[in-house]
C-alpha cells in the first residue's frame, strides 16, 4: 500500500546489507521514505535502528544494497554532494551527541554561526525561541553536563530544528522524558511539521503513543524491516512478528493486569 | 606458518592505510587554511591555546636550558682556553638545534595532548559524527585553526626560548664565571650567521606543522587505533601514542633538516 502513495521518494533504502565483523546486523532492508511524511521505525533493542538511521545519514555505508536521499547513492555521491543533501538535515543521535565543551545556547547557535550569515542578535533571537519552545529558558549558559538527560535530549532537540530542516532523523527523541514533556514533544513535532512540512524519519520505542503521529510504521526484527504500513494496517497486519510486537507492547490492557496482578502476588 | 605470512600482510596493510589516511588528512587540512572562508576567532582562540598558554613553560625551560649550556660550555672551554667562544656556542646550539627541538617537545606535551584527547573525545561520543550531519566539515571546524595556530605560533615561541636561552647562558657564563658581556655578545655576532637562524625557523615551522598533524590526526583517527579506541582508556592510550609519535617525529625530521640544509 506504500506503492499507491504519490509523494515523492525523499530516501529509500534497497537491499541493503550491513555486519559488524560476523554479526549481520542488517539484511536485505529496503524502506523507501516519502516527502511530507512521517515515517517510524519500532523494535526491540539492539535490533539495528540506530544503524539502519546511520546509513540514511551516510555515516555508515552497506555493504551491499544502495541508499538514496534525494536520488543521490550515499555510497558513490561526491563529497560536496553529501554535504548539500545533509544540509537539509536536522539530526538528533541517540546519545544526544552534543558538544560538551560548548554551553547549550552555544550549541543550538553553532549550526546558524557556522552555516548562516546572520547576525549575532538574529542568532540570539532564534535560538531563544527555539531553548524556549524546548522549555529551556534560562539554562542557556549551562554547560551539557550540567543539565538532566531530558534536557540534553530536548537541547538535542532544538540543535535540530534550528535550520528548519526538510529532513529530521530523531533517534529516540522522548526517551527518558516524563510523561507530559513527551506530549508536549509530541504536540510540537504535530506542529511543526504542519508548518514545515518537513519529511520526519523517528525510531521510537514509545508505542503505541508515537503512531498517531506516524503516516508510516515499520518493525525491525530478525535483521528486517517487517513491512512499512500505515499505523492502522500495522496494528491489524497479520505478519506474526509484526502482530507479535503489537500484542506485547499495546496488547488487551486485562491481560496486563492480569499478569502484573500475578506479578505482584509472587513478590 | 601460514597464518605468521597473513598477519605480516594485513598488519602491512594496516600501516599503508593509516599512512595514507593520515597523509590525506594533512592534505585535506593544508587545502582547508588556503581556501576561503578564512575565519578569525577561532584561529586566534587556538593561538591563545597553543601559544599565551605554553609561553611560560616555555621561557622556563628556556632559560635553564641556556643555564646549562653556559655552565657545560664554559667548562668545556676553559679546558682549551678558549671561553670567548662560550656566546657563540650557546646561540648556535640554542639557534639550530635546542630551540626548536626543545620548544616542540614542550608543545607537543603541552598543547599536543591536549589536542588529540579534545579531537578524540570528541570522535568517541559521536561529536564529530553530528558535525558532519549538520553539513559542517569536522575537518575544516577543529582541525584547520590548530594546524594554522601551530604553524604561526612555533617559530614565535622557538624565538623566546632563542633569546631567553642565550640570556640564561650569559647569565652563568657572565655573572657565575665572570666572562665579560663584550666578549659573550660579540662572539655571538661574530658567530651567528643568517643561515642558522634560517634553520631554525624552518625547522620550527616544520615541527609546528608536524606536532598539529601528528596529534589531531591521531585523535580524529582514533576509531581506526588497533582495539578500536574505546572509552576513557582508548582516548588515553591514544593521547600517548600520539605524544610519542609526535616527539619521535620531531627528532626524525630535526635529524632530516640538519642534515638538508647543512
Ligand atoms: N559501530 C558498531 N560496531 C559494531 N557493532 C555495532 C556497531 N553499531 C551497532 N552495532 C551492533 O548492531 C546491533 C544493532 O545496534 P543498534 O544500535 O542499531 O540497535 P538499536 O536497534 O538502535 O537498539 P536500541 O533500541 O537499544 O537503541 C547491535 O547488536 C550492536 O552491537
Ligand atoms: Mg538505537
Amino acid at each position: 500500500m506504500e506503492q499507491d502513495d504519490p509523494r515523492e521518494i525523499v530516501i529509500e533504502l534497497e537491499g541493503v546489507e550491513k555486519s559488524f565483523g560476523t554479526q549481520k546486523v542488517l539484511e536485505d532492508v529496503s524502506l523507501q521514505v516519502r516527502a511530507g511524511t512521517t515515517t517510524v521505525i519500532v523494535g526491540a533493542s539492539g535490533q539495528g535502528k540506530s544503524v539502519i538511521l546511520k546509513h540514511m545519514l551516510g555515516l555508515m555505508l552497506p555493504d551491499a544494497g544502495t541508499v538514496r536521499v534525494f536520488g543521490h547513492d550515499l555510497a558513490r555521491c561526491s563529497k560536496q554532494t553529501l554535504r548539500e543533501i545533509r544540509q537539509s538535515f536536522g539530526v538528533l543521535f541517540q546519545n544526544v551527541a552534543l558538544f560538551d565543551s560548548m554551553t547549550i545556547y552555544d550549541n543550538v547557535a553553532l549550526p546558524l554561526r557556522e552555516r548562516t550569515r546572520h547576525s549575532e542578535k538574529e542568532i540570539r533571537q532564534t535560538v531563544e525561541e527555539k531553548l524556549a519552545m524546548m522549555g529551556l529558558e534560562g539554562h542557556g549558559e549551562k554547560f551539557p553536563a550540567q543539565v538532566s538527560g531530558g534536557m540534553q535530549k530536548r537541547v538535542g532537540l532544538a540543535r535540530a530544528l534550528v535550520l528548519n530542516p526538510k529532513v529530521v532523523f530523531f533517534d529516540e527523541p522522548t526517551t527518558g522524558l516524563d510523561v507530559s514533556k513527551s506530549n508536549e514533544i509530541y504536540r510540537l513535532f504535530f506542529e511543526t511539521q504542519a508548518r514545515l512540512n518537513y519529511t520526519a524519519v523517528i525510531v521510537s520505542h514509545d508505542v503505541p503513543k508515537i503512531f498517531k503521529l506516524s503516516d508510516y510504521v515499520a518493525l525491525m526484527a530478525n535483521r528486517r524491516l517487517q513491512g512499512c504500513m500505515p499505523p492502522e494496517a500495522f496494528q491489524l497486519s497479520d505478519n506474526p512478528l509484526i502482530r507479535g510486537f503489537v500484542l506485547e507492547t499495546m496488547g488487551p490492557i486485562y491481560s496486563s493486569e492480569t499478569e502484573e496482578s500475578l506479578l505482584y502476588e509472587t513478590l | 606458518m601460514a597464518t605468521a605470512v597473513r598477519t605480516l600482510g594485513a598488519e602491512a596493510l594496516r600501516a599503508v592505510e593509516t599512512l595514507g589516511c593520515f597523509g590525506l588528512f594533512l592534505v585535506i587540512s593544508l587545502w582547508g587554511i588556503v581556501k576561503p572562508p578564512y575565519k578569525l576567532m577561532p584561529v586566534v582562540r587556538q593561538i591563545r591555546f597553543i601559544g599565551a598558554h605554553s609561553l611560560f613553560v616555555i621561557m622556563f625551560t628556556g632559560l635553564f636550558s641556556g643555564m646549562v649550556l653556559g655552565l657545560q660550555g664554559y667548562y668545556t672551554l676553559s679546558k682549551f682556553g678558549s671561553v670567548g667562544f662560550l656566546g657563540g656556542a650557546v646561540s648556535l646550539s640554542l639557534l639550530r638545534e635546542l630551540g626548536p627541538v626543545l620548544a616542540a617537545l614542550m608543545v607537543i606535551g603541552r598543547a599536543g595532548s591536549a589536542m588529540c584527547a579534545e579531537v578524540g573525545i570528541m570522535r568517541n561520543s559521536e561529536q564529530i559524527d553530528a558535525l558532519e550531519c549538520m553539513a559542517i566539515d569536522p575537518v575544516e571546524y577543529l582541525i584547520v585553526p590548530k594546524l594554522l595556530a601551530g604553524i604561526l605560533v612555533m617559530p614565535l615561541l622557538t624565538s623566546i626560548f632563542d633569546v631567553i636561552g642565550i640570556f640564561g647562558g650569559y647569565l652563568i657564563g657572565g655573572k657565575l664565571f665572570g666572562v665579560s658581556a663584550g666578549s659573550y655578545f660579540q662572539g655571538m655576532y661574530s658567530s651567528v650567521g643568517w643561515q642558522d637562524v634560517e634553520m631554525g625557523l624552518v625547522k620550527s615551522l616544520v615541527f609546528g606543522l608536524l606536532l598539529v598533524w601528528i596529534c589531531t590526526a591521531k585523535g580524529f583517527y582514533l576509531h581506526r587505533e588497533r582495539g578500536g579506541g574505546f572509552g576513557a582508556e582508548g582516548v588515553s592510550r591514544t593521547t600517548t601514542g600520539a605524544v610519542v609519535l609526535a616527539s619521535v617525529s620531531v627528532l626524525v625530521w630535526d635529524y632530516l633538516i640538519s642534515a638538508i640544509m647543512l
